[in-house]
Order: C-alpha cells, then structure tokens, then sequence
C-alpha cells in the first residue's frame, strides 16, 4: 500500500483541524507508525490548549472605557478646544469673563435653589467642578490617574490626599460605569476628588467631592451652567459634591439622587 | 454606522487577548488597542463590508504594532510614591509552567509568535493568518513550524538545535 505522503504543514494543519476528513485520517495513519511525530504534533496541540488558557481569561476582563470611546464623532472633539480655551481664560487675561461665568452660575444657584450666605462660596465650588469636567473629560486616553480597575488603590489614594474616606457611588443601574478617578484642585488649599464615570456611547460624568466646606450650611440640590456642562451640586457636612455632565437636567437630577441616596447610606 | 460601531466594539475583547498574549504588560496592551480601534474607527470607510472585519482590524492592530516595535518611545507615565502598584496577577497564571510558558512565548521574535497566536488564540486559518499579516502562505506555515518548535524545546529545557537533531 502506497504511504500518501505528508508535509510538515500538513502535520500543522492536522493539529489545528483544518484537513478534511479524508486527509486527516491518511495523516492519522501516517503519525500512527511514527511515534516521535505523534509526540511532537500532540504537544503542538497541547500548545494550543495552553496558550488558549493561559490568555482566554483576557476575554472576560472589562476592557477600560477609554478603548471603545476611542471611536466618538468629529463633533465630540469641540469639547477639547472648549476646555483648552477656558485653561486659557483662568490662565490670564480672560479674567474678566470668568468672573462673569462665575457670577452667573452664582446667578442660577440663587435661581434654583434657595440662596443662603455661603452661596458664593459654594457656587464658586460648581464651578471648579464644571472647569475640572471639562479639561479632563475629553481625554481618550489618559481621562483619570487611577483606573477603577485598581478602586482600591484610588480610594486608599484618595483617603491619604484628602484626609477623608470617599468611595465612588455604582451607577451601574443607571448605565454609567466608573472609569477612575484623580485629584483637581480644591477652592481653599486641600485637594478635591474627581471620579469619572461613562456610559455605552461614550458620555461621560464626573463627580467632583470636595472635604473643605465646612464653613458653609447644608444645602438641597441646586443646579448651576458652564456653557454646554451642567452641574448639580450640594453640601453635606464638610463634605461638598457636584455632579457635571453635558446632559440634559432631567437626567442628571435622577443621577444627582442615586448619588445623594448611596452617600447617604453609607456610614461616614 | 451604530450597526458596524457595535461590530467594532464586539471585537474589543479579542483584541485585548491577542493584544495581551503579543506584548505582556497590561497598560501597553490597551494603549494598542485603543489606537487600533482609534485607526478602525476612522478608517471604517477603507473596511468593505461583507468582508472579515476581524482580520482587517487584526491588520490594523498588526501594522501599528510593527511601528511601535520599530520606534520604540519611551514610557512617559510619571512615577511617585503614590504611583498604585500594578493590579496582582490572576491566580490560575501563577503556576509555573503557565508562567514559563508565558516567558518562553517572549523568547519568539514577533513574526512567529504573532503567527502562533493567531493560530492558537484566534483560531485563524493559514490563508487568513497569511492576509491579515499580508504575508505569503508559505512564509506563515514555515514561520508557525518554527514557533511550535522553538517553543516546544523552550518548554521540554532543551535547546532548540538539539531537538532540530532529534527531529530529522
């Protein structure tokens, strides 16, 4: 009986399953009166395995946030020129107009909510949150400085920063998943807390914490504007919080309360 | 446009497999499959539809590799004392032999562990290895031989020339 003869890349396509039937029994008879190439065409396979189980575990890992809004619109990139200009008002002469962004978000918090002594101060506060949306929320690749893979670590982090235990409240429900967080800069010398959240299409909200408002009263929500971010903020006990997001009020009310409500029930 | 977004992002997970398998460290994995689906994104019009969009960003993710391994940057992440140390590893790949399998993987230049991981991991066949590397069949047969090889002495410690001997 004549032999078929058999290549080395035959013997690579039996391991990988990729002959027909016919010809992946005429190798099977082949290997069968070789021992040695049996050996060596059953540890490839056995590769196979092993490389499958050593990396599979990948796939069910959530990929951050940053790879799928790696893919936003054109459109979505005017953010970062809205967040460059305003560094550049901060930075220098545009004084002015900040002073008047900062008035009018004072403005719309004595509108929306009732205005107390502190109003000032605490707007003020809205508006370092709606200033650190903006510059870090378009960031694809570097939005946070700790991932929420490590949540941990940011909150031990954060702890250490601030002098205060925070931990992000879950969105999940609400479809916003927390992608990080870093530290911005407070109103007075501490630092504050910046988480960042995301949902599927790639919007994204931060929450901004600050621990130095202890000098001002507890307020209700109130609701405050920089251009297209919306912000709702609040105090509770030294602790400051507001919520930005360039989404619409509706929405971001019902996320202001998931957030109230977590804080809320955990033990401080 | 939503439909081929979602095909896009349904293909994240592989990508970050293959893309972990071929380079290691975790931080370096995403930034190339972040860039890949950055690329993808905006070059969807180049992908014709009907065709393996697997392979095509496969592809994409394969050239941006080669230019990275050919301009290699220096990492630019500022480190402190407050830096987090990197996530522990999961558990099941603290055994040794997965480990040593694992080093032993690094040991392969890149056109032959890329063409095993195609294989192994993605479950490519040849003709699709060979489109999505733009390389000819025979070089992707020849090369994955060779991978299967090397790797298989690296694991069995001993070196590769010996068991070339044992082997004709």
């Amino acid at each position: 009986m004549n032999q078929p003869s058999v290549t080395e890349a035959d013997l690579h396509a039996y391991v990988d399953g990729f002959l027909s039937e016919v010809r992946h029994a005429e190798v099977a008879g082949y290997l069968a009166a070789r021992p040695e190439e049996m050996e060596r065409t059953n540890a490839y396979r056995e590769q196979n395995h092993a490389l499958r189980a050593l990396f599979s575990p990948v796939l069910h890992e959530a990929a951050p946030p940053r790879i799928a809004s790696a893919m936003r619109h054109r459109s979505d990139r005017y953010g970062k020129y809205a967040a460059a200009l305003l560094i550049a008002l901060a930075g220098g002469a545009g004084g002015w107009m900040l002073h008047g962004a900062l008035q009018r978000s004072t403005l719309l918090a004595k509108f929306y909510g009732p205005g107390t002594d502190g109003a000032m101060t605490v707007s003020a506060m809205a508006h370092q949150a709606a200033i650190a949306h903006l510059v870090y929320t378009p960031d694809a690749r570097r939005p946070v400085e700790i991932g929420a893979d490590q949540e941990e670590q940011l909150v031990k982090w954060l702890a250490k920063r601030t002098g205060a235990d925070m931990h992000p409240p879950k969105l999940g429900a609400l479809g916003y998943e927390l992608i990080g967080g870093r530290l911005v800069p407070g109103d007075s010398g501490t630092p504050a807390a910046q988480f960042m959240y995301q949902d599927i299409g790639g919007q994204r909200l931060t929450l901004y914490v600050s621990t130095d408002q202890a000098q001002n009263k507890d307020t209700e929500f109130r609701f405050a504007q920089q251009g297209k971010v919306n912000v709702f903020y609040w105090i509770d006990g030294k602790f400051g919080y507001a919520l930005s997001a360039g989404i619409d009020r509706g929405e971001l009310t019902r996320i202001a309360y998931a957030v109230y409500d977590q804080l809320d029930t955990r033990p401080q | 446009m939503q439909d081929e977004r979602d095909r896009l992002i349904a293909c994240i997970p592989r990508l970050r497999r293959y893309a972990r398998a071929l380079i290691g460290d975790r931080a370096g994995t995403d930034d190339l499959v972040q860039d890949t689906m950055e690329r993808g994104w905006r070059g969807l019009s180049s992908w014709q539809r009907g065709s393996n969009m697997r392979a095509w960003l496969f592809g994409i993710m394969h050239n941006l590799h080669i230019d990275q391994v050919r301009r290699p940057s220096v990492a630019t992440e500022v480190l402190d004392d407050d830096t987090p140390l990197p996530a522990a590893r999961a558990s099941q790949s603290d055994s040794l032999e997965i480990r040593d399998l694992e080093s032993a993987l690094r040991t392969l230049p890149d056109g032959q562990s890329e063409i095993l991981l195609l294989v192994a991991l993605e479950e490519m066949t040849y003709d699709e290895v060979a489109a999505t590397l733009g390389l000819p069949l025979g070089t992707v047969t020849s090369r994955l031989s060779r991978a299967r090889q090397k790797l298989r002495a690296h694991m069995e410690g001993r070196s590769a020339v010996s068991l070339l001997k044992a082997v004709k």
